[in-house]
């Protein structure tokens, strides 16, 4: 490479435009990968377009600050569409209502096992307190749940990568434990990927049926409230 | 469509204040959430602008986790430290929360319940 490539390169790294384009390119290569071999759950588009941008910041030596200095705008939309999850959640109402305890209950018991588990096998296995906290919400959405982590000195950004991660292992493998121990109703099986797997695994609910898709939708956002009322009193509790 | 985003922002907004005033332990998204839900039930339907725009939000949802992903550059070395700790931790809390939640809302919701067949 000249050094006259590399000085626009420079010049375009300091604007938010480049990370802003680049951030929109990558998403839709990730997702156009992810369609074209047939929605396999393993090439989920957020991890393709993450690794696709790490390689071009690692290798163009921009540091993570100067990428989110743009980045940021895509970021900041994530809390109005956390707002937005209130127009799924009222569609279901009349649904939710009906079988209100059921849900209550199951999504009670999955949000605290999703917490206790997450922090109870990381602490077994020797993690830092650091990063306990960071893995405790990654259950829920992005937002709440980095929200959350930052609110007891855990590491927002590593709480994304763990929710992320969180999201694809349930999308990848939660169809082949719930055949496994044989849940065959799509409404139990819907609020267990969302309860679980937030949003990535409502997007594999919904590949399966309708309703679970809806119930999935649903998990997702009672889940987040759930998290989000439950974690800081049990953390409180425990440390 | 604008007033709708701007409802939405406000919302929000209205979440982050309500939190700081009154202390709350959950993030002001989320409380906007809630807000914006309640003003649903008493309006007792979803205005089509505002449908519209949260749907647009919510369909690129993914898309929008992408800049905290890329997060993951600064973490590489404390993940390989830890990554038995973070691997199993993941791999096991996710399969049993979908194993547990899932087999509790089969056993409550099956009897004399239609809802889950169609």
């Amino acid at each position: 490479m000249g050094g006259d490539l590399r000085e626009v390169w420079v010049y375009l790294a300091t604007s938010p435009l480049l990370a802003l384009t680049l951030t929109l390119a990558a998403y839709q290569l990730g997702f156009w990968i992810y369609r074209m071999a047939g929605f396999h759950p393993l090439l989920n588009p957020v991890l393709i377009a993450v690794i696709v941008l790490v390689s071009i910041l690692l290798l163009t030596d921009t540091s993570y600050a100067t990428y989110f200095e743009g980045a940021q705008f895509v970021h900041f939309m994530l809390g109005p569409a956390t707002v937005a999850l209130a127009l799924p959640l009222y569609r279901q109402i009349e649904r939710v209502r009906k079988s209100a305890l059921a849900i209550a209950v199951s999504l009670l018991a999955g949000s605290l096992t999703a917490m206790i588990t997450a922090v109870g096998i990381a602490m077994l296995l020797g993690a830092s307190r650091e990063t306990l906290i960071s893995i405790a919400p990654k259950s829920v959405t992005a937002p709440v749940a980095m929200g959350i982590s930052e609110q007891f000195g855990g590491l927002p950004s590593l709480t994304a990568v763990l929710v992320i991660l969180t999201g694809i292992i349930g999308a990848a493998l939660g169809p082949l434990v719930l055949n496994l121990i044989g849940v065959k109703d799509m409404a139990a099986r819907g609020l267990a990927m969302g309860t679980a797997a937030h949003g990535i695994g409502t997007a594999r609910a919904f590949q399966v049926s309708e309703l679970a898709g809806a119930f999935s939708g649903l998990a997702m956002g009672l889940n987040a409230l759930a998290t989000a009322i439950l974690l800081p009193l049990l953390w409180t509790w425990f440390f | 469509m604008l007033f709708y985003l701007t409802l939405i922002f406000a919302c929000q907004l209205a979440g982050e204040l309500l939190k700081v005033s009154l202390g709350l332990p959950v993030p002001g998204p989320v409380i906007g959430m809630v807000l914006l839900l309640a003003g649903l039930l008493v309006k007792g339907r979803i205005p089509d602008a505002l449908a519209q725009v949260g749907d647009t939000l919510l369909a690129n949802l993914s898309l929008l986790f992408v800049p905290a992903g890329v997060g993951v550059m600064l973490h590489v070395a404390l993940i390989g430290e830890q990554a038995l700790a973070i691997g199993a931790a993941l791999i096991g809390s996710t399969l049993v929360t979908i194993a547990v939640t899932a087999l509790i809302m089969q056993a409550l919701a099956k009897p004399g319940h239609s809802d889950g067949e169609r």
